[in-house]
């Protein structure tokens, strides 16, 4: 009897924990710890052009060979793909991209003060597919990419 | 300022100092489903880390949940030098949060 309770105490506050974390997740809820700079859109955007545009305010790129991706050619776990950008514009910001990803926006990253364009991290690629890296640099945005072949995916699909 | 969640090393050589991190993170998607019940687990990712050095946020990034699970930062910024004291904080987007001081070496 004794045990039952204490499940049914422990279950419902379990349920009622995941609930909340349900209801946050699906932005129903707003901690206050939320910030108002997370750019939902950008990051929920399906599509590459979206994505870039909900974070930069444009998707309008122009190539550039002077953005380095240092990924692997293929990635064994795509759960942990190492990514490394590096540029030597004059970087205020920088994104990681995973074209096929269902999010495709990974990560972005803004530099202060003395921060260098450069930026290393690991991200989850579902499938073969490029990463492209966009620079933001004197209010222009750049874009490189480079292919990446995944043989197990890793958005836990 | 010790952290449970944050390894941090920096390293200051030639006016650059670079900054590696690892944190301990789900990083949950919330489009996975738990293999026992079926349900999805909810999204809990780090959505923000930032980076201060005197005064100055000199990095922050922005994450979502394609970042892997424990996630791997690094940096490079100029204008510190060796003993100078660096914070790291991450924020997730469940309202939990993290922070560790370091001294660049």
């Amino acid at each position: 009897m004794h045990t039952d309770a204490k499940r049914r105490i422990f279950l419902r506050g379990s349920m009622a924990a995941s609930a909340v974390g349900v209801a946050v997740g699906a932005g129903l809820l707003t901690p206050q710890a939320v910030l108002a700079a997370w750019p939902q859109a950008a990051f929920e955007a399906k599509q590459v052009d979206q994505a870039i545009d909900g974070l930069m305010g444009s998707a309008s790129t122009e190539a550039s060979e002077r953005i380095a991706i240092k990924a692997p050619d293929i990635a064994e776990n795509g759960a942990v793909v190492p990514i490394t950008i590096s540029t030597d514009m004059a970087a205020e910001s920088i994104a990681i991209i995973a074209e096929k990803n269902p999010s495709p926006l990974a990560a972005a990253f803004n530099m202060g003060p003395g921060a260098q364009g450069y930026v290393s991290t690991r991200i989850k690629m579902g499938q073969t597919g490029d990463v492209v890296a966009v620079v933001k640099a004197g209010g222009q945005l750049y874009a490189a990419r480079k292919g990446v072949k995944v043989t197990i995916g890793g958005c836990g699909g | 300022m010790a952290s449970k969640t944050i390894k941090v090393r920096a390293k200051e050589k030639g006016g650059v100092t670079t900054v590696k991190a690892l944190m301990t993170h789900p990083m949950e998607t919330g489009t996975r489903k738990d293999a026992k019940t079926g349900q999805l687990i909810p999204a809990h990712f780090i959505q923000e880390v930032t980076c201060e050095h005197g005064g100055n946020t000199v990095m922050s990034a922005l994450w979502g949940g394609g970042v892997s699970k424990n996630p791997y930062l690094s940096f490079k910024f100029e204008g510190a030098k060796k003993g100078d004291e660096l914070k790291l904080a991450w924020q997730d987007n469940q309202g939990n949060s993290d922070a560790i001081t370091t001294q660049i070496k």
